[in-house]
């Protein structure tokens, strides 16, 4: 199996907020947490786009690269995740991420800064699968459940794709080919490197 | 008098360093997690996928595929 990936289609997007809704309840996320979150470009002018984003679990993530504790580690499968119990929240992460993933929540007295949460692709952290120690921490292991992220297999549109990279590649490439555009795919390029063939490298412009 | 409180504070002093513990981290704190298709004795079974049995990699890896292509509306 390749590497677990998220994609989110602009073309398709409609800013319903239905993966960041799906998030929440499937983790019971509390309020403030944003794992993830609708961004739109252009807000009200013709030709505005959106795109779903949360942690991309990058090839090489600067929040693994940055953290003092070492507490982050990479499964088999290329989901970054970390150990909360080794988390100091000291928010370096948070500023290293150019996707802005990585949250605190920050509901204690004195503005307290809680260990930092994150988008887990659904698959829990370093406690036992399914465990109530692992929901409490992570949210539900729904990879180890054989199901893929809540918030892309709720998509109604079919926007936001998640899964094995190959086949996630493969259904996005068919859909470029079939309507002959939208290969400039925002984040692809940052997380998961520049493509060596197929579609063209993101560019960065915005759409006037 | 002096030497007294000399001596309460030295032995105060001595008490709180026995308190002390290592502060250093390393890489070996972090826990081991299990590979996702392992099975897991805290996982309640009917969470699980239909057709997915926890352990078996090869059926995991089948369910993944077969879910992801449930989002490819061009093969529906």
């Amino acid at each position: 199996m390749a590497r677990m990936k998220f994609i989110c289609d602009a073309e398709r997007c409609i800013e319903c907020n239905g993966c960041v809704t799906a998030c929440k309840a499937e983790h019971d996320v509390p309020w403030g947490v944003n794992r993830r979150r609708v961004v739109t470009l252009n807000d009200g002018v013709a030709g505005e786009r959106s795109i779903s984003v949360a942690c991309m679990h990058c090839s090489d993530a600067p929040c693994m690269a940055v953290c003092p504790v070492n507490c982050f580690y990479r499964t088999d499968e290329g989901v970054v995740l970390h150990d909360k119990d080794i988390c100091i929240g000291c928010g370096y992460c948070s500023y290293a991420c150019p996707f802005g993933a990585p949250q605190f929540p920050s509901n204690g007295a004195f503005g307290l800064r809680g260990k930092m949460d994150k988008c887990t692709f659904c698959a829990g952290g370093p406690e036992e699968h399914g465990s109530a120690a692992e929901n409490e921490k992570y949210g539900r292991n729904r990879l180890s459940e054989g199901k893929l992220p809540a918030c892309a297999e709720m998509c109604s549109t079919k926007a936001l794709l998640g899964g094995d990279g190959d086949v996630v590649a493969d259904i996005f490439r068919s859909r470029v080919l079939q309507r002959g555009k939208g290969s400039e795919v925002w984040g692809w390029g940052t997380a998961y490197g520049k493509p060596t063939q197929g579609a063209a490298a993101p560019t960065g412009e915005v759409r006037k | 008098m002096k030497a007294r409180l000399l001596i309460a504070t030295a032995a105060s002093l001595l008490a709180l360093a026995g308190c002390e513990r290592a502060q250093t981290q390393d890489a070996s704190a972090r826990k081991i997690d299990a590979p996702a298709w392992a099975k897991s004795d805290g996982a309640n079974p009917s969470y699980a996928a239909s057709g997915f049995k926890p352990g078996d990699k090869i059926a995991w890896e089948n369910q993944l595929r077969a879910r992801a292509q449930a989002q490819n509306d061009y093969v529906r």
